[in-house]
Order: C-alpha cells, then structure tokens, then sequence
C-alpha cells in the first residue's frame, strides 16, 4: 500500500535533485530552469498528497495556483535568457561573470 | 458580503485597474512617447493611494474570508511602500530619459511590483502569501534586465531570475509542509494548531523553509548572494527601486508570518531571525570594506541594515516590531537621499560609480556634499544624526529581550559599518583632485536629497507622527 510517506519521500527527493542541480550544475542555464521546474513539481507533489491525505481541497486549489506562477515564471525566466544570449552569444553557466559575487 | 470584501481590497483594486489601462494606453498611443507622463502619473498615482490608505478609518478588517487583512500594521507598510515607490520612480526619469530607457513598460511593471508588494504586506494565508509575492518578483526580474544591450543588466536579471525562483521554490516547500503538518493554510489556522502545544517538527521544518525563502528577498546573510550583482548590473532608478519598497514589503511580510502564524512560539523563529540578523550585521560590515564601487557599497549596506530590522524583529515583542518599522521608514528615507544624489554622480553625461571619483566633491558643491555627508554619518549611525536613534532603539529592543552577545555584536559591527561610510566623506572632502564630476542636478532630485538630510536634523527632534503611527502598527500585529 503506498502511503503519504512515500508520496512526500519521492516529493523530498525531488526537491534535493532540484536544489543540487541548481548549485553543482556548470554546463547550461536551460539546466537551471528545468531544475526549478523540477522543484517546484515536487511541492506540487507534496500538496496534492496532503490534500488528498487530509481530505481537504485547498492543497488542490494551492497546486493550481503554483502551476500558473510556474508557467509565468518560465516565461520571464526564458524571455532574460535570450536577452543574456543576444549579448553574450552564450548561455553557459561559466559565462555568467561580468560581475563576480 | 463581497461589496464589503472588494471595499477593502479596492486600494490594490484600482492601482491593478489603473496597470491595466496604462497598458492599454501605452500600446494605443504609439508606446515610448507617452513614457514619461505615464511615469509622472504612475508616481501621482501612488501618492494619491497612500494619502487614501494613510486617512483611512482606523481598525482591522478580513477579506476574502481572512485571504486579505486590513489592519494598522499593513495600512503604516503600504504607505510607506507606496510613497518610497513614487518618489523613486520620479527621481529617476531624466536618467532614464537620457539613456533611452524610459520605456512605458518600466512604470506599469514598478505598478504590478508595488501590487504584489501591497499583497504580501495583507496577507492572511499561505497562498495570499505566495502570489503577492510572486506578483512583485516577477515583476522585479524584468526591470533588472530593463537594459536590453547592457551585458551587465542582462547578467543582473538572470541572476536575480535564478536565485529568485529558487527562493521561491525553497518557500513553497516550506508552505507544503506547513499545510500538511497544520491542515490549513489560514495564519490564523496555524496559530490555533501551534497553540495547542510546542511546535511539531514538520511545522518547525515548513517554518525553517518559509523563513529561508523569505531570507532570501530581503538579502540576509547567508542568502544575500544575489545582492551586489543585481545592485551593480541594473540601472541606478531600478536599483534605487530595489533598496527600498520591496525591502520594507519582505520585511513586513516576515513580521506578519511569524506573528500571525507561528505567534505562540517566538523562541523559536527568534533564534533563527537572530541568527540570521548577526550574520547580516557582521558580515555584512566585512564585506564592504573592500568595494570601490558605490551600487555595491549600498548593497553591503543594505544587507547589514537588514541584519539591524531582523534585531528589532527576533525580538519578539510589540516593542520590537515598532523598532523595526522605525527603523525601516529612517532607512527608506535615507537611500531615497543617497539614491538621488548618486543618480546625478555622472562625468561628461556618462554615469560613474566609482567612489574615487568623489574626491574633492565638497569644493565643487558644498551644499551637496553637505547633505551627504548628513545622510552618510546617519547610514553609519553616528550619534546626533537621525539614524543612530533608529539603531538604537532596535539594539534597546533585543536587549531587552535579553540578546545581549548579538547587541554587542551590532555595536561592533556599526563601528567597521563606519569606516567605509566615512570613506566616502573622507574622499569628499579630502581626497586627491581629480577630474570633477558634473554639475548637473535635476530638481526633483536636489529636492530629495535636502529633503531626506534635513529629515536626518529634525527627526531628531520630531518624527512627524511616525512613532505613533508605528506603535499603533506594532499594537495591531503583537497582541
């Protein structure tokens, strides 16, 4: 039987891989923005599985809301992409140096 | 029942409706040229709005079944977003008049930003909370790219884009959790649950996220990365923008999460706000002692005045809280002064930024470098000047609440915070002679920068109804 545990287990994993592809990942920025795709799924996960696990809506409602801001979110973020790749002429991570912080 | 709900949101209702026109109007009248009125408007706007909101009648309201809360505290918040909002739009518009980037889009997206930061500043629930705070940082990832060529501004939005939506994604986490542990996403929910007992840990954990990716939107150390880059890569108006209303807006909206929801147990977010208020504060001091450039400067200072509000707030105590809007409204009205006065540092029509190129300002315009001499000793809270109270009355609130190592900790970290305020003072008025910079200055920009330095003197004496407007404020959400 597949409980919650295993639903939020998959959903923590999830957000790890996310997370780590944001910080170890040195090749691409498309990498980036799928990894923040993959992360904010998994709180999708997570918000469907308590919904359905409390018998409550309003994680359903929650997830519905995170699914537009997300679509929005990947527009804007790609929109900057290619601003940065007509200056740059590239869009690898090491490439993203004019300024060092 | 929804007339009465649309009455109280109608503030945020009309500047929405007013974004959408102004949108209309800008692609109907053949874009850029109706630019800078719609930039004057946009600024009247927001001023009308804040007097409304500043008149309104006192007292808390709900709406949208406690989506939505009107109370002093959010009503004292959005006046002063709305105003800091509007003067820096103004101060702004010949700089991007004459570098061609007054765009029509620029004032409806600050719009959209001040919306979402008014929003977040009201909210009453998890999701409220998320979308007002999504509503600003969308909005904000595009004017940090509003220089198109600029590889610099670019660079500034993806950079903020990708720590941004990884914020984000760190907060909604923490919501999750908080949902599932607390089975609802109402504050006033999460407080009933959180009562019943000490905190359970997935709570703790969705608090610990929440709290994280709030961290990240007012620049607190270690979450502060993205701050200097997006400082030096956007254009001064916008960076002027980003140290000020959606500073006061993150803020207000950590006090209003941690109050409202997790309330019942401020000894536990109030070692992680004291955590990340010393780490602020210190390093925040360190860091900028090697910055030549001034953006940058002004991106170490705001983290480690940050450090200073999250004092007042880890706190926990109305006295706190009250320290903490003092502070923020002083801080607002400082940059506001610096901000101006450093949107006129140019040399043969181009922007310059380096702090060197101060050097000998005082001979050139006395009056000027006066004022920021004012303003700089204030940022650095020396003692006659307005910003030593404001410091002071935060480091009075932690200490009574018995935070004494992090006090200590604040007082040194002000004293290496001064050096590299009175640097700039030291190159004004001493330093070798270099090429002068212009001596262009528009007017609204003068006007503010007096008008801020003469604030730093009087304040002292008077702070213009602030205190108890503050007080009433920090009455509404500590009780």
């Amino acid at each position: 039987m597949i409980g919650l545990e295993h639903y939020l287990g998959v959903a923590a994993a999830l957000f790890v891989i996310g997370i780590f592809g944001i910080f170890v990942n040195r090749k691409n920025v498309i990498v980036i923005m799928m990894s923040i795709e993959l992360m904010l799924l998994a709180v999708n996960i997570n918000l469907v599985a308590f919904a359905a696990y409390l018998d409550d809506l309003v994680g359903q409602i929650f997830t519905l809301f995170v699914l537009t801001v997300a679509a929005a979110e990947a527009a804007i973020g790609l929109a900057i992409l290619v601003v940065f790749f007509r200056n740059r002429g590239s869009i690898e991570v090491e490439d993203v140096n004019v300024m060092k912080g | 029942m929804t007339s009465a709900d649309f009455s109280i949101v109608l503030p945020e209702f009309l500047l929405a409706v007013y974004a959408m026109v102004a949108l209309l109007a800008g692609v109907w009248f053949g874009k850029d040229k109706l630019a800078p009125t719609l930039l004057w408007i946009t600024s009247g706007v927001m001023l009308v709005i804040a007097a409304w909101i500043g008149l309104a009648e006192v007292g808390s309201h709900e709406a949208f079944g406690g989506l939505f809360i009107d109370d002093a505290f959010s009503r004292f918040t959005k006046v002063m977003i709305l105003v800091s909002a509007a003067l820096v739009l103004a101060m702004g518009t010949d700089y991007m008049q004459r570098r061609g980037l007054l765009r029509f889009e620029y004032p409806i997206l600050a719009t959209l930003a001040v919306i979402g930061m008014m929003m977040m500043v009201s909210a009453g629930n998890l999701m409220s909370l998320y979308m007002g705070l999504e509503l600003q940082s969308l909005a904000l990832y595009i004017v940090a790219a509003l220089r198109r060529e600029s590889e610099k501004s670019s660079e500034a939005g993806l950079k903020y884009f990708v720590l941004g939506a990884l914020s984000s994604g760190i907060l909604l986490y923490g919501a999750s959790l908080t949902y599932g542990f607390a089975g609802t996403t109402q504050f006033a929910g999460i407080i009933g649950v959180v009562q019943q007992g000490h905190l359970p840990i997935g709570l703790l954990f969705g608090m610990v996220f929440l709290i994280a990716g709030l961290a990240f939107k007012v620049s607190a150390v270690p979450f502060h990365m993205w701050t200097p880059d997006v400082y030096e890569g956007s254009p001064t108006p916008v960076t002027a923008f980003f140290a000020t209303a959606p500073k006061v807006a993150a803020m207000a909206l950590i006090a209003r999460l941690v109050f409202d929801a997790f309330g019942q147990v401020p000894a536990e977010w109030g070692q992680i706000l004291a955590l990340l208020a010393g780490l602020s504060m210190v390093w925040g001091s360190v860091a900028a002692i090697g910055q030549t450039n001034i953006k940058r400067l002004m991106a170490y200072s705001s983290i480690t005045h940050m450090g200073f509000v999250l004092l007042g707030l880890s706190a926990g105590t109305a006295e706190g809280v009250q320290a903490m809007l003092t502070y923020m409204a002083i801080y607002v009205t400082m940059n506001v002064g610096v901000f101006a006065f450093m949107l006129s540092m140019e040399r043969d029509g181009q922007p310059v930024t380096d702090i060197k190129s101060l050097n000998q300002y005082a001979r050139q315009d006395p009056t000027k470098a006066l004022a920021m001499l004012v303003l700089l000793f204030s940022l650095a809270g020396v003692p006659p000047f307005l910003g030593f109270f404001a410091k002071f009355a935060v480091l009075q609130a932690a200490l009574h609440a018995g935070y004494i190592w992090l006090v200590l900790l604040g007082v040194i970290a002000s004293v290496v915070a001064a050096f590299y305020y009175l640097r700039i003072v030291f190159y004004m008025y001493f330093g070798k002679e270099t090429d002068p910079l212009d001596n262009r200055m528009p007017a609204i920009q003068w006007g503010l920068l007096m008008v801020s330095a003469l604030a730093m003197l009087l304040g002292i004496f008077n702070l213009f109804g602030i205190e108890g407007a503050a007080q009433a404020a920090a009455a509404a959400l500590v009780n």
